[in-house]
């Protein structure tokens, strides 16, 4: 069971900073999978006063911060408009909206977990975890850091004119997925993300246009060969590594479609 | 610590323990509509508003709540009896415990969108589990408050 | 016989607490618990099968705030043992369990019972309690069970109370062989036999409210429990067994309920909050976490069921031999009596069959213990048996509808298989040929591709499931007039949701030609209602609403008399119209009902209030057909039940609404046991221990569920009525799998039927080549 001794609204970044150094106080996102952890909290450190819990939007790019919830990363309509509507797609199976309105993109992304749609998604963005002493740190270099003492403040999204597009299965509609992948192609460039492996999401570098046939079955292929999937509860390796060859497949249709739209 | 929080339009102010969620915390204010179902935050029994957004009260800590308004049932009275009644007309409502949680993210969807279509009425509703109507009668109960409300 | 217009009966009435329900009023255990209640937890055994040697519980005792520590050395091991389970006396189920024994069989038994004055001193308590365990080896494989050196009840106390065929020195809870006709020679003599082995697991009722009890002592010294329970007379019996003490110093009361579907037939949480109570005289209540409720309660059997199915070539059945093997885990609740259904409530649906041969074995394991799950047994029969037909069908290449319209039973015709009884209503053959309408079935038989890489297909099953236990069950009411005119009913069944407070007013409302407004009804109390078996078994309408049925009739005949005496006549010369008795002859000539009422509350001798009580020796089946439209992706596997189309037989519905929303809402639940209800154990444990990992559906999984009722006419029924609750949970399973085979050409013998095994099996018919449509074939 989880136990708090002291709970404490941060009201500056380096307060904040400072009462994460001791091992046992910790920061708060959602709280939704730290609730279901059996530890003792000393002071749990509230990052909900900092104005962080946005999406803000510039020329440029976006910056998240880090409280911001799943819900409104699902319904923000620059954000939407600027991953083809993926970061929606991304997170709109996750439970529901009571669930999303809690759960934060901060608290996903530093979780690492590897059932994340957030980081498998965020992981084909050009995207920076941005750390309050640590600096900017791009997505995936995060992704595979060891969670330390550091604060992540916010994500930021270079624009950089890629199309982009989410798929997942799951077993259930508001499941933990099976399987999910992400896509992006701008520049010549595709980026695949699959995640939920059971492991946290791997990417794939390819410059290829997914738009031909013969491409998508080959980067479907290379994908199958080079994932490494696991088994758990929700399913087995073969079946994981299965997907991760029709996803792939999929993903690149629908960033053709997407590339040929625009 | 002390918080001090807005329940239903009443200031409250507390001395409470630090880890005490926001369910619990409503119940012992005679918020007894708030129910629990679940460790995991997967059946939206709990499902109240905070600051009018619906969350599950079982995940928030009730420190968390300090200086904020949370509305329960208890709180939405006219409001949940109009469309309440489009449910009882189905007999929908069943064994009763869903019901509260249910209730909150029906009116959290309505005010967000009077007349969503089914899918969106399905995904908004999806974290709100129910065991004993199949879902349908519900579903019939909110289309028929809809086109009420449309007539209306 | 019908009643050419009801004017209470067969109306979609509003349930009589649904607003107050809707509006979250605090009606449910824990809403009217005294907040001053010890707070009751349970310290669980990891380990499937082992003794205690030492328990240490003095750390943990000085907790402040903790009042009380019980293990089993509060509790006689040589005393005697008792069922949980909510069955009339004496039980089936063997007494196989003591509140605390020294022996814990599964992972999640009860070592140790902690009370204290508020959780965190409870938890703390049960985190010092050291416990030293000696590890047994367990039995786990339901298969290796019977006749294992391993025994799970080694006792000398345990005991079989009637003729079930137990033996725990064989691991048997039960065992039972019945047949009719020439079983061997009605196989040999068939042109084709479909011999499979069907396994269904130990699925959960997961309703939303989990187990939840608490008590007091009353004025008198006696044990006052408030339970979220079926069953209030039973448990009072369990109780009063557990503690070794009087029934008469045992009350039990049922509040509202927040769902049983059969888990609260079982006395999961009551015995230790009362032990607790009895111990201290003080005020406990537990409240099982959903941890608790999916680990350490009372799901359904598990069961392999090996079908042997004997036809001819133009698809008369002749014979179906079923072997059923159930796991009732480590305790015996509900075992010997489930596994009945198994064939009793599947092979009599095929009235051709010329015989039947049905044989159970129950065996105990180091599971949790089973219990009753809406259903109770027939569900596993009939996704082996309707899944056997389909196979039949598809091997005869026919209509699966069309082998059902050659060999089903129907009205007036003999069942063998079910106790001998008559078929004395049944509508099975209107069921069926309005499903496949409905459904446009003879259009989407068996499969067609979208054209976009999934496939659309359907499948088909039928049910049948009992209307309580005959010569067994008992339902009783009691009428009473009030003051001005209104009338209290008084019921032992129990609302759990299902509004039999609603649907027994009903009955009782259109005997006394009155507004169901104008009655109130009270349940239950084992102080105050007339005795009641309880509602489980279907029973509630037909048994408990035949005793309102009665009792309204004859308070009817009395407030007749009485009228008829205030005016001076004879009874036999007046009438009742609900709000007056007046002479026939002469109408101006009257009593009104309020001036009844009056005079039966003064100077009067005569009782305006009438005690029934009932029991059937039939228990008519009510009856349906479903078909499950399936949308499934051909590369991923996931797969959607787009429509499911049901139509039932359940007699006259009293309550169109109810019945329609009990059947929707049953129609789910078989679709979660057929595709997402899965239950893992790993090491005696189990994995889907919470709703993150027991995927019960949520609305977002399902397209619409179409219900439609073609009724038959049940004479001993209340009006007609047979029973709705279970039969509805029971064609899902078969129509979906054999939907699913219609779609990727594989037979699927075990739920639930993954996406992940789907996509193999397409994987498979796309390798093999195998792409021949079903209509190919034909």
């Amino acid at each position: 069971m989880l136990s708090v001794a002291n709970y404490k609204r941060a009201e500056s970044l380096e307060e904040a900073w400072e009462l994460n150094q001791k091992r046992t106080n910790k920061i708060i996102g959602g709280m939704l999978w730290l609730k279901m952890e059996d530890i003792r909290i000393n002071t749990a450190i509230d990052l909900s006063g900092l104005g962080l819990d946005r999406i803000e939007e510039t020329d440029d790019g976006f910056s998240i911060g880090c409280m911001t919830a799943l819900r409104d990363m699902e319904t923000h309509a620059g954000f939407n408009g600027y991953t083809c509507g993926a970061a929606r797609e991304a997170v709109r199976h996750i439970v529901g909206v009571q669930f999303r309105n809690l759960a934060t993109v901060g608290g996903s992304i530093y979780g690492r977990y590897g059932f994340s749609d957030v980081l498998t998604l965020f992981s084909v963005l050009d995207a920076h975890a941005e750390l309050y002493k640590g600096g900017l740190v791009p997505i995936r270099e995060f992704a595979g850091m060891r969670p330390d003492n550091d604060i992540l403040v916010r994500i930021t999204v270079k624009k950089d004119g890629s199309v982009f597009s989410y798929k997942s299965v799951r077993n259930t509609a508001t499941d933990i997925p099976v399987l999910t992948c992400a896509g992006a192609y701008g520049g010549g460039k595709l980026t695949l993300a699959v995640g939920a492996r059971p492991g946290r999401a791997v990417c794939f570098d390819y410059e290829t246009d997914p738009g031909s046939p013969a491409a998508a079955e080959r980067v479907s292929a290379d994908v199958c060969e080079k994932i490494v999937t696991g088994s758990n509860l929700r399913a087995g390796a073969e079946y994981r590594k299965h997907l991760a060859g029709v996803l792939t497949k999929r993903v690149c249709a629908e960033l053709a479609k997407e590339a040929g739209s625009k | 610590m002390n918080i001090e929080i807005t329940v239903n339009g009443k200031k409250l102010r507390d001395e409470i323990d630090a880890d005490m969620m926001l369910i619990d915390y409503l119940r012992s204010h005679g918020c007894l509509s708030v129910k629990r179902g679940c460790e995991t935050s997967n059946c939206g029994l709990c499902t109240v508003f905070l600051d009018d957004k619906p969350v599950l009260s079982c995940s928030v800590l009730a420190a968390r709540a300090d200086g904020r308004s949370v509305t329960t049932l208890e709180g939405l009275r006219g409001e949940a009896e109009e469309f309440a009644g489009f449910i009882a007309d189905q007999g929908a409502e069943q064994c009763g415990f869903c019901n509260p949680g249910f209730v909150m993210n029906a009116i959290a969807l309505f005010r967000e969108d009077p007349s969503p279509s089914e899918e969106k009425i399905k995904e908004y509703l999806a974290g709100n589990l129910c065991r004993c109507s199949g879902y349908e009668g519900q579903l019939r109960g909110i289309e028929e408050y809809l086109k009420w409300k449309k007539q209306k | 016989m019908e009643k050419a217009e009801m004017k209470a009966v067969n109306k979609p009435i509003r349930k009589k607490d649904a607003m107050q329900l809707l509006m979250g009023a605090p009606v449910y255990t824990d809403d009217i618990a005294p907040s001053d209640c010890l707070i009751v937890k349970l310290l669980r055994s990891p380990y499937p099968n082992a003794e205690i040697e030492e328990i240490n519980t003095d750390i943990a005792a000085k907790v402040p705030g903790i009042e009380a520590i019980y293990t089993w050395k509060d509790v006689d091991q040589n005393g005697k043992r008792f069922t949980c389970a909510g069955q009339t006396y004496p039980e089936a189920s063997p007494y196989d369990r003591l509140i605390l024994d020294r022996h814990v069989r599964f992972v999640g038994d009860v070592a140790a019972i902690v009370a204290g004055e508020n959780e965190k001193c409870v938890d703390k308590a049960l985190s010092l309690i050291k416990v030293k365990y000696k590890k047994l080896d367990p039995i786990l494989d339901f298969r290796l069970a019977k006749d294992a050196a391993v025994l799970v009840h080694p006792e000398d106390n345990w005991i079989s109370m009637a003729p079930v065929g137990a033996d725990n020195k064989r691991n048997l809870c039960a065992h039972d062989e019945c047949s009719a006709g020439d079983i061997d020679g009605a196989l040999a003599g068939s042109d084709i036999i479909i011999d499979r082995v069907y396994h269904t697991k130990a699925v959960q009722q997961a309703m939303m409210e989990t187990f939840r009890t608490f008590c007091t002592i009353d004025t008198y010294g006696r044990l006052n429990v408030v339970s979220s329970t079926q069953i209030v007379f039973h448990c009072r019996r369990i109780i009063a067994n557990a503690l070794g003490i009087p029934k008469s110093m045992v009350r039990v009361i049922k509040p509202r309920i927040g769902g049983g579907f059969g888990a609260k037939q079982t006395s999961v949480s009551e015995i230790y909050p009362a032990f607790v109570t009895w111990k201290t005289k003080k005020p406990s209540k537990i409240i099982f976490s959903r941890y608790e409720s999916m680990t350490a309660s009372s799901p359904r059997h598990e069961m392999e069921l090996h079908v042997r199915l004997g036809a001819m070539k133009d698809g008369r059945i002749r014979g179906i031999d079923l072997y059923t093997l159930s796991n009732t885990g480590a305790y015996g609740e509900h075992g010997p009596t489930t596994v009945g259904l198994s064939g009793h409530k599947s092979i009599p649906l095929y009235g051709t069959a010329e015989a039947f041969r049905f044989i159970s074995d129950v065996v105990y394991t180091n599971h949790m213990s089973a219990g009753a799950y809406r259903g109770y047994g027939a569900t596993q029969g009939l996704f082996a048996v309707e899944s056997a037909v389909n196979e039949l069908a598809s091997e005869l290449g026919m209509d699966p509808a069309a082998v059902r319209e050659m060999n089903i039973t129907h009205e007036g015709e003999l069942m063998p298989a079910y106790y001998g009884q008559m078929n004395t209503s049944c509508a099975l053959d209107r069921c069926l040929a309005r499903v496949k309408e409905m459904s446009g079935w003879d259009e989407k038989y068996p499969a067609r591709d979208m054209g976009n890489g999934k496939v659309r297909s359907v499948g088909l099953g039928l049910s049948m499931q009992g209307s309580g236990i005959t010569s067994v069950d008992v339902g009783s009411a009691i009428l009473k007039l009030n003051e001005t005119g209104f009338y209290t009913l008084t019921i032992g069944a129990a609302d759990m949701g299902t509004g039999c407070d609603t649907t027994l007013a009903q009955v009782a409302a259109e005997v006394l030609e009155c507004s169901v407004d104008d009655i109130a009804v009270f349940g239950a109390d084992t102080d105050i209602s007339p005795y009641d078996s309880g509602s489980y078994a279907s029973s509630t309408m037909y048994v408990t609403g035949k005793a309102v049925e009665l009792c309204a009739n004859e308070l009817r005949d009395r407030i007749i008399r009485l009228g008829a005496e205030l005016i001076g006549l004879g009874a036999d010369e007046c009438l009742f119209d609900g709000k007056r008795v007046y002479s026939a002859a002469d109408e101006s000539r009257s009593a009104e009902l309020f001036e009844i009422a009056a005079a039966s509350m003064c100077g009067s001798s005569d009782t305006l209030a009438v005690t029934k009580t009932h029991s059937s020796d039939i228990s008519p089946p009510p009856f349906m057909a479903g078909v499950a439209e399936l949308e499934t992706d051909k590369e991923t596997g996931e797969t959607r039940v787009v429509n499911f189309y049901a139509v039932v037989d359940c007699g006259t519905p009293v309550n169109p609404n109810l019945a329609r929303v009990q059947a929707e809402g049953g129609i789910m639940q078989g679709i979660g046991m057929a595709l997402s209800e899965n239950v893992t154990y790993r090491g005696g444990r189990v994995l889907e221990s919470s709703f993150m990992q027991y995927k019960i559906p949520s609305r977002a999984d399902i397209g619409r569920i179409h219900v439609e009722f073609e009724s038959s006419y049940e004479k001993e029924g209340p009006f007609g009525a047979k029973s709705i609750g279970e039969v509805v949970i029971n064609t899902p399973s078969p129509a979906i799998a054999d939907a699913l085979y219609n779609a990727a050409g594989k037979r699927f013998y075990e739920l639930p039927i993954t996406p992940e095994q789907i996509a193999e099996a397409f994987a498979e018919r796309e390798k093999t080549g195998n792409i021949r449509s079903l209509k190919e074939k034909l």
